[in-house]
C-alpha cells in the first residue's frame, strides 16, 4: 500500500489518473480507514488530500460560501458566520462521529463514502448546494443530490475529486435545520436523516423551500413534493401535517439491522414536521 | 493513597472509607499492562481462520501452501488438539465437557457457527499471517443451520449434534435432537396453588443474546521452551482455570504452564473461558517463538460468548390481598453452539425474591448455530428475573398494590425457604424495600409522557478454593498475594481488610495477583466471590502473621506464647506479664524474625464457605417520545444489600456498572441475523452498548445487612445488579405509556409499533 499526499489538486488529479481502480482518496480518512482495517478495502495507493491548501478552506464570496470538500467538522464549527448563516449544514457535520473524529472527518468524504445515511449530505442537498469537482478535464459543477446514485455509487469518475461545497447566497429571513433519528444519543448511524431549508416573505409566508431525507432510499433524496406543500403558505400544523405526509410518501427505505421499512416511513413524518419547525423558528429569527 | 472519608462512629479504621485504589495510577498513566501489552523478544503474530459458515461439514482442511509462505512459523488445526472423551466435570459454577471445549477452540467434524476456529496461522507480520490465512483451503459442506431457540427445539430442525439426546428426561427420548438438557425444580402443590389463586396473570417473554461488551478484546501471549516449559500472559479472570482448560487440551503437565494474569479491561463473566490460549500456546511450541493473539472486536462478537436468548413464560397466581400464592415459569434458553446455557441459575433465582409456597420451573437447554455461550454477570438470573418481574408488576397493579407494597408483603427473608432448596439466612430484601421507599426518587412527580417501574433482583454469590499469603517484610512492611484478578477494585479491599486486622496503614501493604506458580489453586474471579473469598483468605492470612508475631516476641521475651498480645500494630506482654517489655512494632518484629524462626508468612488456604445472596430494589424513570417510540431513561436509583461495603465507592461501582449493561439489554443490545445465520452488527456502531450520554447518573444506596460467615460481613455485590434493570425499564414503559414490552431490546420500531397497534385499540396512555 502506497501512500500519496500532493500538495496541489491537479496533482492530486494526476496521481488519481494513474493508479486507476486500485487509487483511493483519503480525506478525513473516518469511513475508509475503518474499512481497510476491517478489509473491506484493500487500496493499492492512497491519497490524502488534506495537504491540499485550497480544499481547507472557507471562503466568502458575495454571500455564497465555498466550503472545502477537506475541512473538518470542527473548522466548520469554529467558523465565525458560517454557523449562523446554514446552522443546519454544520450541524449535521458535527452529528457524524465523536469529538476526536470530528477533528478529521469531512463533508467530502461523508459524501464520497457513498453512504445514504450519510448526515451532512441531505442537509447540503436541503441547502441547494453544488459539488465542485476537479479531473483530468478541468472543473465542473454538480448538484450534491445528483453525486451519489446507490450505496457505494458515485456519479463522478474515478480520475475526479470533489474540491469544495458551494453553498448559494441567501435572501434575509432564511434559514436551515437536520435532525436524524437514532436509537442512541450520539455515535451512531442514522436511521432517518432529514434536512431543510427554507425562507420567509415579508408577510411570513414561505417562498422557497427544500427538504430532503437521508436512509430512506438507496441515496440522500430531495423531496420535491415538499417545495409545493410549503412554498406559498404561512407554515402551521396543518401545513407542517401535509410536509410529514409528503416526506413519508417519498421514503422507499429497506428492512435493516437499523431499523424496519415500517418505522423509517413513519419517522421521516415525524422528522420533516420537526425540522421544518426548527428551520422556521430559526428563519423568524427567534432562534 | 491516603484520602479517604471515615464514617463517624465506625468500629473500623479502614473499612468502610475510599482510599485511591492502589492501581489507578498506573490505569491512569498508561503503565498498567493488559493483555495485549506484552512484547517479547522474537515474537511472532497468531491469527485464527474462521468459519463463514453457520453450520458445515469439514469435508478437509489443505494448509501446505500457507505452510510454505515466507515468514508464516506454524500452522495448526484441530489434529493439534489431543479429542477428549465426553464426560462433564465440574468447573466451578458450571459442568463443563472438554469433548465440546475441544471442538469450541477448534472446530473438528463440522462447524456449528460463523467465527468457529478452524485453524491458526503463527508468522512474523501480522499482514503475512493474514495472507497466510487467505491460502488455507478448506472443503466445506454447507449444512442448513437454525438460529432461534423455539425453531431449534422443532423435531425437524437441523441437528448439530447427531447423537444429542435430552437428558433429564424420564423416559430418555430414543431420537437425537438440539435439546441438551431438561431441568425442573420446585416446591408446594403447583396445581393447588393456583386453584386458589384468586387473580392469575400469565404472560410469555422474549430475550436476544447479549454480549458482555467488555472493552478489552481476548489476548495472550504464549512461549514454550524446547524442554516444554510453558508460560501465558493473558486477560483472564480466573488463571489457575486458564492453566487448568490449556493442560487438559494440550495433554501437558499442569506443572508445565505457568500462567500470569495481565491488568483486566472487562469480563464480565466473558473471560472465564479459553479461545485463543491453547491455540497460542500450540503455535508457540510449533514454531520454537513468542507467539501472541489478539482478537478484533468483529472476532469478540462472532466468536466468543454472549449470554442466552430466551423464551420464557411466567404464571403468578396473587390472592386478592396480594399475597402470592403460587409460581410457575418455563424456560427455554439458547446455549450456542455446545450446551451449557445458565438455565439452571435462571430457573434458581427466577422466583427467589419471594416467599411462595407453590412453585414450579422447567428449564430447557437448547444448541443452535450461534456462538457457544459464556457466562455474563448473574447467568441466567436477568432473563428470568426480566420475565418474573414483569408479571408482579401487572399483580400489583391488578391488585390495587403499589409494586413497592406488592413485594414487602411477598419479600423473602431470614428463613424462607427457596424453591432451589436453602432457606435464607440473614438477607436484606425486605430492608432495600424500605430504603426505596423511603428514598426522594420514589415520591418525585413524573412529568409528561414519562413512566416509573421497580424491579428487584437476586443472586446467590459463592465462595470456593481460594490461596492468598502474606509476608512481613524485612522493614515491617507487608506484601500480600491473592489469586483471583482484580476486576472491581479487588486490591484496594484486600489491602483495606489486611490493614484492619492488623491496625497497619494502607500505604504498608502492597497487594498483586500472583501467577499460577506462586500460589495454591485459586478459583476464578466470579460469582461474586473475589472480595469474599480473598478476603476471608487475607483476614486468615493476617491473624496468622499476627499469631507468629507473638510468639517471636514471646520467643525473644521468654514469655509464653499466651502471654503476649497483639494489639494497635503492636505486640506487647499481657495479663500479669502487662508492661515488663516494651511493645514491639511489626517493624521491630520483622528485624528478628531470622533469629527467632525464620520469614513470618500468613498463608491461607480455604474452600470459602458461606457466601450470602444479595438482594436489591431498582426504581427507574422512563420519558418516551410518543412519536418515535424512543425510550429515554432519565432517573435511576440502585438499592442493594453489600453485606458490609469494605470500599463503598467499589460497590457503588458494581451497583452503576450492573445498571448500565441492563439498560443496554433492556433499549438497544441484540445479536441481529440475516437468514444466512451471519451475524450482521458485529462491531459496537449497530451492537450498540450504551453511551455515557444514554444514561442518567446512576444513584445509588449501600443498604448492609452483614453476611455473618465472613469476618466483615461481605457479601459479593457484582452480579445482582444486573438483574433488574430490563423490568424496571419495561415496568416505567407500561406506566408511561400503557403498553406491556415482552420482547427484548425495547429498541423505538418495537415500541413504536406496540404504541400504535394500543393506540388502535384505544389501550395507550399516550
Amino acid at each position: 500500500m502506497r501512500y500519496e499526499a500532493p500538495a496541489t489538486v491537479d496533482q492530486a488529479v494526476a496521481l488519481l489518473s494513474a493508479a486507476g481502480p486500485d487509487g483511493r482518496v483519503m480525506a478525513g480518512g473516518t469511513d475508509l480507514l475503518v474499512q481497510v482495517r476491517t478489509d473491506v478495502l484493500d487500496p493499492g495507493v492512497i491519497i490524502d488530500i488534506k495537504g491540499i491548501a485550497e480544499l481547507r478552506q472557507i471562503t466568502e464570496e458575495a454571500g455564497a460560501f465555498r466550503v472545502g470538500a477537506a475541512v473538518t467538522g470542527a473548522e466548520l464549527k469554529e467558523h465565525p458566520k458560517l454557523k449562523s448563516v446554514w446552522p443546519g449544514v454544520v450541524e449535521a457535520a458535527n452529528l457524524i462521529g465523536s469529538t476526536q473524529v470530528q477533528g478529521r472527518a469531512t463533508m467530502g468524504g461523508n459524501l464520497c463514502n457513498g453512504s445514504p445515511a450519510a448526515d451532512s449530505v441531505p442537509a447540503l442537498i436541503a441547502a441547494g448546494a453544488k459539488a465542485v469537482i476537479a479531473g483530468p478535464k478541468g472543473r465542473r459543477e454538480v448538484a450534491v443530490e445528483d453525486v451519489m446514485l446507490a450505496p457505494r455509487k458515485l456519479s463522478i469518475g474515478r480520475d475526479e475529486i470533489i474540491t469544495a461545497f458551494v453553498l448559494p447566497a441567501r435572501p434575509a429571513r432564511s434559514s436551515d435545520a437536520y435532525l436524524r433519528f437514532i436509537p442512541r444519543t450520539e455515535m451512531d448511524i442514522a436511521v432517518v436523516g432529514c434536512g431543510v431549508s427554507l425562507t420567509l416573505g415579508a408577510d411570513g409566508t414561505c417562498t422557497a423551500a427544500r427538504l430532503a431525507l437521508g436512509a430512506v432510499a438507496e441515496k440522500p433524496l430531495l423531496v420535491t413534493a415538499a417545495q409545493d406543500v410549503l412554498v406559498g403558505k404561512r407554515i402551521d400544523e396543518a401545513v407542517l401535517d401535509k410536509l410529514g405526509a409528503a416526506a413519508s410518501a417519498a421514503c422507499r427505505p429497506i428492512d435493516d439491522k437499523r431499523g424496519t421499512k415500517e418505522f423509517r416511513v413513519k419517522i421521516a413524518a415525524v422528522l420533516a414536521r420537526r425540522v421544518a419547525q426548527i428551520a422556521l423558528e430559526r428563519a423568524e429569527g427567534k432562534q | 493513597m491516603q484520602e479517604k472519608v471515615k464514617e463517624p462512629g465506625s468500629e473500623f479504621t479502614h473499612i468502610g472509607t475510599r482510599p485511591v485504589r492502589p492501581d489507578g495510577v498506573d490505569k491512569v498513566t498508561g503503565r498498567a499492562r493488559f493483555g495485549a501489552d506484552l512484547s517479547l523478544p522474537g515474537q511472532i503474530t497468531g491469527k485464527v481462520l474462521r468459519s463463514p459458515h453457520p453450520h458445515a461439514r469439514i469435508r478437509s482442511i489443505d494448509t501446505s501452501a500457507a505452510e510454505k509462505l515466507a515468514g508464516v512459523k506454524a500452522v495448526v488445526t484441530a489434529a493439534d488438539f489431543k479429542d477428549q472423551p465426553s464426560e462433564f466435570v465440574p468447573a466451578g459454577e458450571m459442568m463443563i465437557n472438554y469433548r465440546d471445549v475441544v471442538r469450541n477452540v477448534m472446530a473438528r467434524e463440522k462447524v456449528l457457527f460463523e467465527g468457529h476456529p478452524v485453524a491458526a496461522v503463527a508468522a512474523t507480520s501480522a499482514s503475512i499471517a493474514k495472507q497466510a490465512l487467505k491460502l488455507i483451503k478448506v472443503d466445506y459442506e454447507v449444512l442448513p443451520h437454525v438460529i432461534d431457540v423455539r425453531e431449534a427445539m422443532k423435531p425437524d430442525a437441523p441437528l448439530l449434534h447427531e447423537d444429542m439426546i435430552t437428558q433429564g428426561m424420564t423416559p430418555a427420548p430414543t431420537k437425537p435432537s438440539n435439546i441438551a438438557k431438561r431441568i425442573e425444580i420446585g416446591l408446594g402443590d403447583i396445581a393447588a396453588g393456583f386453584a386458589a389463586a384468586d387473580i392469575v396473570i400469565e404472560r410469555e417473554f422474549d430475550t436476544k443474546p447479549v454480549h458482555q461488551g467488555y472493552i478489552e478484546p481476548h489476548a495472550c501471549s504464549a512461549t514454550v521452551s524446547e524442554d516444554g516449559q510453558a508460560e501465558l500472559w493473558v486477560s483472564t479472570q480466573g488463571h489457575w482455570i486458564v492453566r487448568a482448560h490449556c493442560a487438559r487440551l494440550l495433554g501437558w503437565d499442569v506443572s508445565k504452564i505457568r500462567v500470569t494474569a495481565a491488568e483486566i479491561g472487562g469480563g464480565f463473566g466473558g473471560k472465564t473461558v479459553v479461545y485463543l490460549e491453547p491455540i497460542a500456546l500450540a503455535l508457540a511450541k510449533k514454531s520454537g517463538r513468542p507467539v501472541k493473539m489478539v482478537m478484533t472486536r468483529e472476532e469478540v462478537l462472532k466468536a466468543s460468548g454472549p449470554t442466552s436468548g430466551a423464551h420464557v413464560k411466567v404464571k403468578m397466581g396473587a390472592k386478592k390481598d396480594g399475597t402470592l400464592v403460587a409460581a410457575e415459569a418455563q424456560l427455554l434458553f439458547q446455549a450456542g453452539a455446545f450446551q451449557g446455557s445458565p438455565v439452571q441459575p435462571a430457573a434458581m433465582c427466577a422466583f427467589a425474591p419471594y416467599d411462595i409456597a407453590n412453585v414450579k420451573l422447567v428449564g430447557y437447554d437448547v444448541v443452535s448455530n450461534r456462538p457457544k455461550v459464556a457466562a455474563y454477570r448473574a447467568p441466567g438470573g436477568p432473563i428470568a428475573e426480566f420475565a418474573v418481574e414483569s408479571v408482579v408488576d401487572e399483580l400489583a397493579a391488578k391488585v390495587g398494590l403499589d409494586p413497592i407494597a406488592l413485594r414487602l408483603k411477598n419479600a423473602a427473608k431470614q428463613g424462607t425457604r427457596a424453591a432451589y432448596g436453602p432457606k435464607f439466612g440473614p438477607v436484606g430484601f425486605v430492608e432495600t424495600l424500605e430504603a426505596a421507599e423511603a428514598h426522594a426518587h420514589w415520591r418525585t412527580p413524573l412529568g409528561k409522557n414519562q413512566g416509573r417501574g421497580v424491579a428487584a433482583g437476586f443472586w446467590f454469590n459463592i465462595g470456593g478454593e481460594t490461596s492468598v499469603s502474606l509476608s512481613l517484610n524485612e522493614d515491617g512492611t507487608l506484601s500480600l498475594t491473592a489469586g483471583t484478578p482484580d476486576i472491581g477494585g479487588l486490591r484496594a479491599s484486600l489491602c483495606m481488610m489486611a490493614g484492619e486486622e492488623l491496625s497497619v496503614g494502607l500505604d504498608k501493604i502492597r497487594v498483586q495477583i500472583g501467577d499460577t506458580g506462586q500460589l495454591g489453586y485459586n478459583f476464578l474471579t466470579g460469582g461474586s466471590r473475589a472480595t469474599f473469598s480473598s478476603g476471608m483468605a487475607t483476614v486468615e492470612a493476617a491473624r496468622e502473621v499476627k499469631r507468629e508475631a507473638c510468639k517471636r516476641a514471646a520467643k525473644m521475651w521468654e514469655l509464653p506464647v499466651e502471654a503476649v498480645e497483639y494489639v494497635d500494630g503492636k505486640v506487647r506482654p499481657a495479663g500479669p506479664n502487662a508492661g515488663k517489655h516494651e511493645p514491639m512494632t511489626l517493624a521491630q518484629v520483622a528485624a528478628i524474625a531470622g533469629k527467632t524462626g525464620g520469614p513470618i508468612v500468613g498463608y491461607s488456604r480455604i474452600n470459602a464457605h458461606g457466601a450470602a445472596p444479595s438482594f436489591a430494589t431498582h426504581l427507574c424513570d422512563v420519558e418516551v417520545d410518543p412519536e418515535t417510540g424512543k425510550a429515554t431513561v432519565i432517573r435511576y436509583t440502585a438499592l442493594q444489600d453489600a453485606g458490609r461495603a469494605i470500599h463503598p465507592s467499589y460497590v457503588e461501582g458494581q451497583y452503576q456498572g450492573g445498571v448500565a449493561q441492563g439498560i443496554g439489554w433492556a433499549l438497544n443490545e441484540e445479536y441481529i441475523y440475516g437468514p444466512d445465520g451471519r451475524m450482521q452488527n458485529a462491531g459496537f456502531l449497530d451492537y450498540r452498548v450504551p453511551v455515557a450520554s444514554d444514561l442518567p447518573m446512576i444513584d445509588t444506596v449501600i443498604v448492609e445487612v452483614p453476611n455473618p460467615s465472613h469476618p466483615y460481613g461481605v457479601r459479593g455485590v457484582g452480579e445482582t445488579p444486573i438483574c433488574p434493570p430490563m423490568a424496571a425499564v419495561a415496568n416505567a414503559i407500561a406506566n408511561a405509556t400503557g403498553v406491556r414490552m415482552t420482547d427484548l431490546p425495547m429498541s423505538p420500531p418495537k415500541v413504536l409499533k406496540a404504541l400504535d397497534d394500543a393506540r388502535a385499540k384505544g389501550a395507550a396512555k399516550m
